[in-house]
């Protein structure tokens, strides 16, 4: 389980998240945000492609995660999720809080 | 069981019951739980939304006994027992605390709630699992979910 951040076109952080995003790894995430959002990132887009289960302690960094990019006048978009995570977004009602797109191409298009 | 001994090696099992002894250390929940789902589905017929049931609530599950059961004092242990049937899975996580009384915990279904970042580890185990019990003190949560 991993992230990596990288910068695509139009000023977008790609923020890739490998495997799951648990409990166990939810600090890594912030700081990745964390960091990015030091050196001036304002756009982002989580891929999930190859994210296979998040905990609630993973939804609830992303929720920690939203509201902080918020503050700082950016924008967060989810993408990649397969059909199992969201429907738990979906049970949780976060994907009335988040903006959920099928692919991080979509996501993109949509800055 | 190989999976399950590579990243733990204190685990014991005779194919279709194991145990896993850990301790508070939440670095071990992701370990845990993929070698516990490699055990579970080592047949290979469990489906991805089955795979993906077991994992979220075991890591919910582990992580709650670690976090608020044994309060991530280290030397405090979470016992894990799976039993695997032919139709289903039934997972047992215990820690050593004094328990807690479930039916006190509210469900983070209101609008409210959607901006917490924490409070949905119990519901989400009630909504994904076949059925949920706890024993009397509290600190044991029992989970049926289906396996295939």
């Amino acid at each position: 389980m991993s992230f990596a951040a990288s910068q695509v076109a139009n000023h977008v952080t790609v923020v890739t998240v490998e495997g799951q995003l648990i409990v166990a790894n939810r600090q890594d995430l912030k700081q990745v945000v964390q960091d990015a959002l030091e050196a001036g990132a304002r756009k982002f887009v989580f891929d999930f492609t190859r994210t296979a289960y998040i905990d609630s302690s993973g939804l609830g960094a992303l929720v920690s995660i939203s509201k902080r990019v918020r503050e700082a006048g950016g924008d967060l978009r989810l993408a990649g999720l397969n059909e199992d995570l969201r429907s738990l977004f979906e049970l949780t009602k976060l994907d009335t809080l988040f903006a959920i797109s099928d692919t991080p191409a979509e996501a993109l298009a949509g800055y | 069981m190989a999976a399950l001994a590579r990243v733990l090696p204190h685990a014991a099992g005779d194919g279709d019951r194991f145990r896993i002894e850990l301790p508070s250390d939440l670095a071990r929940v992701g370990d845990v739980v993929d070698a516990a789902c490699a055990c579970c589905f080592g047949d290979g017929l469990a489906s991805r939304r089955t795979r993906f049931r077991l994992c979220t609530v075991l890591a919910e599950a582990v992580a709650n006994a670690m976090l608020y059961g044994n309060h991530g004092d280290p030397a405090l242990v979470v016992t894990i027992d799976i039993a695997i049937r032919d139709h289903e899975v039934i997972l047992s996580i215990s820690d050593q605390g004094d328990g807690f009384d479930h039916t006190a915990i509210p469900l983070p279904i209101g609008d409210e709630s959607v901006e917490a970042t924490r409070g949905r580890g119990l519901y989400m185990i009630h909504r994904l699992a076949e059925h949920v019990a706890f024993n009397e003190r509290g600190n044991t949560i029992w989970i049926t979910l289906p396996r295939h």
